[in-house]
C-alpha cells in the first residue's frame, strides 16, 4: 500500500497533461513503513529521455538521472519508493515492455492521459517472481 | 581481487537487506556472477531469457559505465566498487 496526498496525486496528473502527447516520467520519493507500506512525501518530476519519435508511448529516466534522484533523496532523508508516468490515451494498467523493466518492492503509479485530460490513476507493483504487476492500495491523506 | 557491490534499494529483500556485497572476481562479469550465485532469486532481475544484462541495467565501476569500458568483461583491481544502476522505462502497450 502506498498513502499519497491529494497534491502528489495532482502534481503527477498535471505533468502527464503538460507532456501531452509524449509519456511524463518522474520519481517517488519517500519513506519504507514498517508495515510494509510506502508513504509518498515528494514527486520528483524528470525529463523524459527518449528520442521525440518514440516519447509518445515510451519514458526513459537515465541511470545518471536517477542517481542526482537518488542524491537528493539521501540529503532530505528519504528513499525511492518507485515511478510514475503517463499512458497518453491509453489505459492506467502497466503494460507487458513496463513488466519487462520493472524492479520488485517499487511503486509503479501509472496516469491515463486522454485527450490531454487526466483520467485514472492507479498503482501497481510488480511480483518478486516478475510474472505480472499487482494492484497497489493507493491510500489517500487530505 | 576482493571487490564490493552495493545493491539497489528495490533488490536488497534477495540479499537479506544487505546493501553492499563483497565478492572476489577479476572482472565486472564474474563479480555480478558470484553476487548471484550467492543470492540467486537476483539473477531474473538482472539478467534475461538468453542470460545477458537486462538493457536497463546498468554497470558501473568506480562510477565509470562498464559499457564505456570492456563492457562485462572489464577488469577488476582490489578495492574496486560496483554499482548496480537501473535506467528505467515504461510505455504503454503499443
Amino acid at each position: 500500500m502506498i498513502r499519497v496526498f491529494e497534491q502528489h496525486l495532482d502534481e503527477i496528473s498535471r505533468h502527464g497533461e503538460r507532456d501531452y502527447p509524449h509519456e511524463c516520467c518522474g520519481l517517488l520519493l519517500g519513506r519504507f513503513a514498517g508495515d510494509g507500506g510506502k508513504h509518498l512525501v515528494e514527486t520528483y518530476p524528470i525529463s523524459n529521455a527518449r528520442e521525440e519519435a518514440a516519447r509518445h508511448h515510451r519514458s526513459l529516466i537515465l541511470p545518471e538521472e536517477l542517481m542526482r534522484g537518488e542524491r537528493y533523496a539521501r540529503e532530505k532523508g528519504l528513499d525511492v519508493l518507485g515511478n510514475y508516468h503517463s499512458h497518453p490515451d491509453h489505459p492506467a494498467v502497466p503494460s507487458q515492455y513496463d513488466l519487462e523493466h520493472a524492479w520488485p518492492t517499487w511503486s509503479y503509479i501509472i496516469v491515463s492521459v486522454r485527450a490531454g485530460e487526466s483520467a485514472d490513476l492507479r498503482s501497481w507493483e510488480m511480483q518478486p517472481d516478475r510474472s505480472r504487476f499487482d494492484e497497489e492500495e493507493i491510500e489517500r491523506g487530505a | 581481487m576482493s571487490v564490493t557491490i552495493t545493491i539497489p534499494t528495490p533488490l536488497r529483500q534477495f540479499t537479506s537487506g544487505r546493501t553492499e556485497v563483497t565478492v572476489e572476481a577479476q572482472t565486472a562479469a564474474e563479480a555480478l556472477d558470484r553476487l548471484t550465485t550467492d543470492h540467486p532469486d537476483l539473477r531474473k532481475h538482472l539478467y534475461n531469457d538468453r542470460n545477458a544484462l537486462r538493457n536497463f541495467v546498468n554497470v558501473y565501476v568506480n562510477e565509470e559505465d562498464i559499457r564505456h569500458g570492456n563492457g562485462p568483461e572489464t577488469s577488476l583491481k582490489d578495492g574496486d566498487t560496483i554499482m548496480i544502476v537501473p535506467a528505467i522505462a515504461g510505455g504503454g502497450t503499443r
